[in-house]
């Protein structure tokens, strides 16, 4: 099957799921009301309150919300075969994250633009405070152990994409010396930035001692490397180590100086990276080369298929881009359709690309089985297969494969990065959250919070063991990242049905998503708990249990508190 | 044409500065915060000699104040002296 048909039957569901279904929930369920003033209007304030285009809005919604997620996830689930991954990414989108996003954004409108976070709290009490914050926490760490090792596995498969993100460091700081202290606007310096990256990009792919390739320094795969580890496990604990220094200074810095000006690159990277990808695959009009569904699989698609994928297909982390910052700022009820329904919509765009990025890049099945022949292998390779598969997509538009290799890969590399950065910050202020509400001060100090932070993160990267040894096992935590951010998600699913069922609607269109998003999780984690990570399973490894076993509790303890929250009165504590 | 991709550049443009735009914003915010808090110092005990004078701003900034003590994580007035709720 054609590539572009693929992609031209993803696009028009999409089309069709914004044209009727986003208006149907729009009109009969949420009703949303033209003449309803928003937060915006309401509490105006030139900084966090300000009415903003529709179309400004999305476009910022959109740019904030997607990332490396949704290309890795993908990347990963195509083991199942490729149907399987495009029709939960096309479904969850349009019935999914649709509506979470949409949901979420509207909730927060009728709540004087609060947060998913300050209204579980008002509905279900303190306790779901703590609850809010644990899986945040959880979720974050998760993010930071996945996307360090993500970083280094990049560093190591692509040397020479190393020079060029590390440029994006100073240019950052650049572009931030100029916007904010000499006033210049912002495209000019971002643009130049990025034309910098993209240069010494085509200079490192070709010029070998830009490359700064660990393994070969340490004498190549077989050799013996730092502490007595092989070379791959020194690599990795070395790019890890200066990962976690980096983000130890990035999250303390005022976020103007570093992580902003890297936001203007990467939306930049956003849009050249899309277009390239979708451009690319018209020139080259290539056939779906990948299984339509892989029957050799040695683990089940149900139910990690749905976890595997969760940005892309829904995930909790809208809700918090949502109801954090796009709800202050809508101009018109009525907009939120379109910034929270497209938003997701342009995530599913990414995410469908991804797919076909790598389910086109295969020669035969054999070619297919040899990259994906376990799960384990599907985890560990499918990002590369996919830098690999975009670079080919790429070379429609003429160029040359290593440079677009390296190109892609440095766009990867920049979305997780920043990811990273952001997650550490927002880790922090969650330790130091609970630090307040435990009555322990010093974790309220930046420094022992970004230490804990970093410290934890940097131990789950590091001790789980994987095929190449030490450092490298950091691709299990994928599932338990996709669980963590399913739970977030369905929390704000809740919040939505107890809105609903307070006006009296029908909420079916979000706790359907909801009870499917928990059945999964739950599915999923009494799978891994039980039958892999205990010590009875097939791979022990304590560290992956705790953590498995708590994703677990906290499942139950959301649909427990679901059911109680929406049988008892607590939507009384809305505003509307 | 260059009509739309100017359009384009401008809206393209209007999306990244959106956050930018914000950080400014609050970063002058902050600074405002600190300077009413100056003006106000003599009221919660820190000594202010020009306390008269700018006293007399008093009306220009009452309407501010609300806002501004709701920041500071005060639901309600803490000067006895300005009752704004």
């Amino acid at each position: 099957m054609s590539g572009i048909l693929v992609a031209v039957i993803g696009i028009v569901v999409f089309a069709l799921g914004y044209r009727y279904y986003s208006k149907f929930v729009a009109e009969k369920i949420f009703r949303l009301d033209p003449n309803y003033v928003t937060p915006a209007h309401q509490y105006k304030d030139g900084v966090d309150f300000v009415p903003t285009n529709k179309f400004v809005l999305w476009g910022h919604h959109f740019t904030s919300v997607a990332g490396a997620a949704p290309i890795l996830g993908p990347a990963i689930a195509v083991y199942w075969g490729w149907l399987p991954a495009f029709l939960w990414v096309i479904l969850g989108t349009v019935f999914a994250a649709g509506v979470h996003d949409f949901g979420t954004l509207v909730l927060s409108i009728r709540n004087k633009g609060q947060s998913v976070g300050t209204l579980a709290h008002r509905l279900i009490g303190q306790r779901a405070k703590i609850l809010f914050l644990f899986i945040i926490l959880i979720l974050v760490l998760m993010v930071n152990a996945v996307f360090a090792w993500v970083i280094s596995n990049l560093f190591i498969s692509y040397p020479a994409s190393v020079v060029p993100v590390f440029i994006q460091i100073p240019l950052a700081i650049w572009i931030g010396y100029a916007v904010y202290k000499r006033n210049i606007k912002m495209l000019l310096p971002s643009v130049i930035a990025l034309a910098v990256m993209y240069l010494v990009a085509v200079l490192s792919s070709n010029i070998g001692w830009m490359q700064i390739d660990l393994v070969q320094w340490m004498g190549g795969e077989g050799s013996t490397g730092i502490f007595g580890l092989g070379a791959v496990s020194s690599a990795f604990f070395i790019w890890i180590i200066i990962l976690m220094v980096y983000v130890y200074i990035a999250s303390t810095l005022p976020v103007w100086k570093l992580l902003q000006p890297r936001d203007f690159i990467n939306s930049h990277q956003l849009v050249v990276g899309l277009g390239i990808l979708y451009v690319g695959l018209i020139f080259t009009n290539p056939e779906m080369t990948a299984p339509v569904t892989n029957a050799n699989a040695d683990t089940s698609w149900l139910p990690l298929l749905f976890i595997t994928i969760a940005c892309g297909a829904i995930s909790g982390f809208h809700g918090l881009v949502s109801s954090g910052t796009s709800s202050k700022q809508l101009d018109k009820e009525t907009d939120a359709r379109f910034v929270g329904y497209a938003g997701a919509v342009g995530e599913g765009i990414l995410a469908l690309v991804s797919i076909i990025a790598v389910a086109t890049f295969f020669t035969s099945t054999a070619d297919f089985s040899a990259v994906y022949h376990s799960f384990a292998s599907a985890n560990a390779s499918g990002l590369g297969v996919f830098v690999e598969g975009a670079a080919v997509l790429a070379g429609g538009l003429g160029i040359p494969t290593d440079v677009a290799v390296t190109i892609v890969s440095i766009i990867v590399v920049s979305f997780a990065a920043t990811t990273l950065d952001t997650s550490v910050r927002l880790m922090r202020y969650i330790i130091a959250e609970l630090g307040t509400e435990y009555k322990l001060p010093a974790l309220t100090k930046t420094h022992v919070a970004t230490s804990i932070a970093v410290l934890s993160s940097a131990a789950l990267v590091l001790l789980p063991e994987g095929p190449k040894g030490f450092g490298s096992g950091g691709y299990q935590l994928w599932p338990l990242f996709g669980t963590a951010n399913q739970l977030l998600a369905a929390i704000s699913l809740m919040l939505i049905a107890v809105w609903l069922k307070r006006l009296g609607r029908n909420y079916a269109v979000v706790i359907i998503p909801m009870i499917f998003v928990m059945v999964m999780t739950l599915y999923a984690m009494f799978q891994q708990v039980l039958f892999e990570w205990s010590w009875n399973g097939t791979e022990p490894n304590t560290l992956l249990f705790v953590l498995g076993s708590i994703i677990f509790v906290f499942a139950i303890w959301i649909i427990i508190t679901a059911f109680s929250v929406l049988r008892g009165s607590a939507d009384q504590n809305l505003d509307n | 044409m260059l009509e739309q991709i100017k359009k384009l550049i401008q809206y393209y443009e209007e999306v990244i500065s959106l956050p930018h735009r914000q950080e400014i914003a609050r970063e002058l915010r902050h600074e405002d915060d600190i300077f009413l808090l100056l003006l106000y110092s003599e009221m919660i005990g820190i000594p202010n000699p020009v306390y008269y004078y700018t006293l007399e701003l008093y009306p220009y900034m009452l309407e501010k104040f609300h806002d501004w003590h709701l920041r500071m994580g005060m639901e309600k007035s803490p000067l006895s002296g300005i009752r704004c709720c």
